[in-house]
């Protein structure tokens, strides 16, 4: 599943970040901030306003992502 | 350049928010340069400090990068930079990278990077006091071992909490070898995290409880709206004894200086009309600016403010703009200047143009001046529902009608503009932090002295021309008009005064608002000095509270909401974009929407009485 879909406080593993176009800046900075595979990753809160922007937990340190950005990261829930 | 012998040129670099502004404090003191980089706008902070041997260190400080694979002016900087391939900047002797302890899990990535350059470094681990608070323990001499940099542990906000990094960096520093450049650096940090930092949890408990509360959908915006309205308040109510001490004693100073020049009434009329009048009466607003500029570092050291960009993206987006426009637009509140050279941190371009356009749209607090003017000349010095002032509300009133106004101009660009693809917002969220004096105070400084220099440069020599476009020429024989009439600004202002009168302005507004060109707040200094060489002998406050109409006051309160004039902002706007379009296109559209919005105001407060 895609992390934008991710329900809230649930714990996920990075699986891989996705290219939406050739070449994806915004791709490549995400796995400059650590969204790369295996890494535990976590939906923490949500914008007020229509639930974006997201607020995700990855590493040590939270980002601010827009829904479309969170759909780059392919994610798995961890039971 | 005997210095040059023994003095070593180091570099700070290090991930956003590691702290490396306040380790550059500590070391360096109040003994620091800001410049700007040749060519570019991005702003170059260099200062020294002395080692214990007694050698000179030269330290520059890089802007904040993620990666050397740049995706910002500011992060091709720090890139070329350490590269030395920077013109007119030599490579440093050696550099000195600096992580946080608590978020080492991103910062040793870049670490790891900037250490593939193969070039001598030492890294320095920031907010160990912090890390131990949380229970992080962290190996040194493990991960010396495993980096093969030396690593010294700091606390930037601390007495003496860098003294260890002086130390070490006293001795002499090894290059390190050159590492394999495809190495996965994930996985080595990972290697290094699993070896060498034990920790208890993944987030600060106090994050999570702040986050729970200021991020809320309901209580965070909230919260927001009433931080915002606070910093209104604090501006007016709490400069107001501050001001009335400067004018007091500019206005002592004038009168001595001019009573000890009576025998030359020439030097006289310039020394008291045209340079206490006019400089004197900007130096006036120095508390309130000062008011505006310490929220606003303090909201920016403690971490609040991405959390604000948080909250207001969606917002922003569906005008057109990104979260991250938040923090220029919020220091275009103090000068659109700063402001306007804050949106480097705004990725993506388009995003920048639009935030660059809507800039000055934002009450600067070189507009304070004028309304604080009018609003203590119109507006009743009354409480409302017990608690609140009602010129603070006036003044909250105008910075909200900036703001909307400022919207609605996006969603046009917005509208106009056919290309729809993608914008980022990919934002760091960093750990709340108290904010520290001394930092803030050196802001505080940098912010003053600025201003101090524009008020002896350009709003001095400004003020001295139009004393003597007032003063000349002087009238004729049996004249019974103020002399004034006769000069030659007298005869600008009546010709502006054709193009202004259907907004209700009089011929003394018309000449004062031509030097407001340069810099707004001029225009207060320039009324000052014309009414004073009108031979009106009150204070400039009396003078339009009984000569203006309350219609006039509106229409030019309604005026510089959008006061198109600003030169610097121009030539900033011009350097910025590197486009005289977007300058041309900025001043016609803020032209338009200023002379449309004054015309409204006037003509409606006319036909309610308010004349």
């Amino acid at each position: 599943m895609r992390l934008s879909e991710l329900t809230q406080g649930t714990d996920a593993v990075v699986q891989d970040v996705e290219n939406v176009s050739e070449p994806d800046p915004i791709a490549r900075r995400l796995r400059d901030y650590g969204f790369v595979r295996g890494e535990p990753v976590r939906l923490v809160g949500r914008g007020p306003i229509g639930a974006d922007p997201l607020l995700v937990q990855i590493g040590f340190t939270r980002f601010a992502l827009r829904r479309a950005e969170a759909a780059r990261v392919i994610v798995e829930t961890v039971a | 350049m005997s210095e040059a012998v023994s003095s070593l040129r180091l570099a700070l670099v290090g991930n956003p928010n590691c702290g490396k502004t306040a380790l550059f404090n500590q070391l360096t003191g109040g003994r620091q340069k800001v410049a700007n980089y040749a060519g570019v706008t991005v702003e170059r902070k260099e200062g020294r400090f002395d080692g214990p041997s007694g050698r000179v260190f030269q330290l520059l400080d890089l802007p904040g990068a993620y990666s050397l694979e740049a995706a910002s002016p500011d992060e091709v900087i720090t890139r070329d930079v350490c590269l030395g391939h920077f013109p007119g900047e030599t490579a440093p002797d050696v550099i000195v990278c600096v992580a946080d302890a608590t978020n080492l899990r991103l910062h040793l990535r870049f670490v790891l990077e900037v250490r593939r350059l193969g070039r001598p470094m030492v890294l320095a681990l920031n907010m160990m006091d912090a890390a131990r608070r949380r229970g992080i323990v962290i190996d040194v001499e493990k991960l010396e071992a495993a980096i093969g940099i030396p690593v010294i542990e700091t606390v930037a906000v601390q007495r003496g909490g860098a003294a260890g990094l002086i130390e070490r960096l006293d001795g002499s520093v090894p290059a390190v070898a050159s590492f394999d450049a495809d190495s996965d650096l994930h996985a080595q940090v990972r290697t290094l995290i699993a070896d060498a930092v034990s920790m208890p949890r993944r987030t600060a408990e106090i994050d999570d409880a702040l986050d729970r509360i200021l991020l809320h959908p309901v209580f965070g915006l909230g919260l927001l709206a009433i931080i915002m309205f606070l910093i209104f308040q604090a501006v007016f109510s709490w400069a107001a004894p501050l001001m009335e001490g400067i004018e007091a004693g500019v206005g002592f100073v004038g009168d001595w200086v001019g009573s000890g020049l009576a025998p030359m009434p020439m030097l006289q009329s310039l020394v008291v009309d045209g340079i206490f009048a006019g400089v004197g009466g900007v130096l006036v607003f120095l508390p309130q600016i000062l008011i505006l500029f310490l929220f606003i570092l303090a909201l920016e050291e403690s971490g609040y403010l991405p959390r604000a960009a948080f909250l207001l993206d969606r917002l922003m987006l569906k005008a057109g703009l990104t979260g991250r426009s938040f923090i220029p637009l919020l220091s275009s509140f103090a000068c659109a200047i700063p402001g306007i050279m804050a949106t480097r941190s705004i990725q993506d371009p388009r995003d920048r143009l639009t935030t660059i356009l809507i800039a000055p749209l934002m009450t600067c607090s070189a507009r304070l001046p004028v309304y604080a003017l009018l609003i203590a000349a119109f507006i009743p010095n009354q409480n409302v529902a017990g608690i609140f002032n009602l010129q603070g509300i006036v003044l909250f009133t105008l910075y909200v009608a900036g703001i909307v106004s400022a919207l609605a101009v996006a969603w046009v660009i917005k509208l106009v503009r056919s290309d729809k693809s993608e914008h980022a917002l990919m934002m760091e969220l960093p750990s709340y932090r108290i904010p520290h004096p001394r930092d803030i105070a050196i802001g505080l400084w940098e912010r003053a002295s600025i201003f101090l220099k524009r008020v002896g440069g350009i709003i001095l020599s400004l003020t001295i021309i139009l004393w003597f476009l007032s003063s000349f020429p002087g009238p004729p024989q049996g004249a019974t008009d103020p002399a004034i009439n006769y000069s030659f600004a007298g005869m600008l202002g009546g010709w502006l005064h054709v193009v202004f009168e259907p907004i209700g302005f009089n011929w003394q507004i018309s000449i004062a608002l031509v030097p407001g060109l340069a810099a707004r707040e001029v225009a207060v200094s320039s009324l000052a000095t014309v009414y004073a060489l009108s031979g009106q002998e009150e204070g400039l406050q009396a003078i339009v509270a009984s000569q203006w109409s309350m219609a006039t006051a509106l229409s030019l309160l309604a005026w510089y909401v959008f006061a198109p004039m600003c030169l610097s902002t121009l030539a900033t706007v011009r350097r910025e974009t590197n486009s005289w379009r977007q300058v041309w296109i900025m001043a016609s559209y803020l032209f338009a929407l200023a002379y449309l919005a004054s015309f409204l105001t006037y003509q409606i407060a006319s036909a309610m009485g308010a004349a």
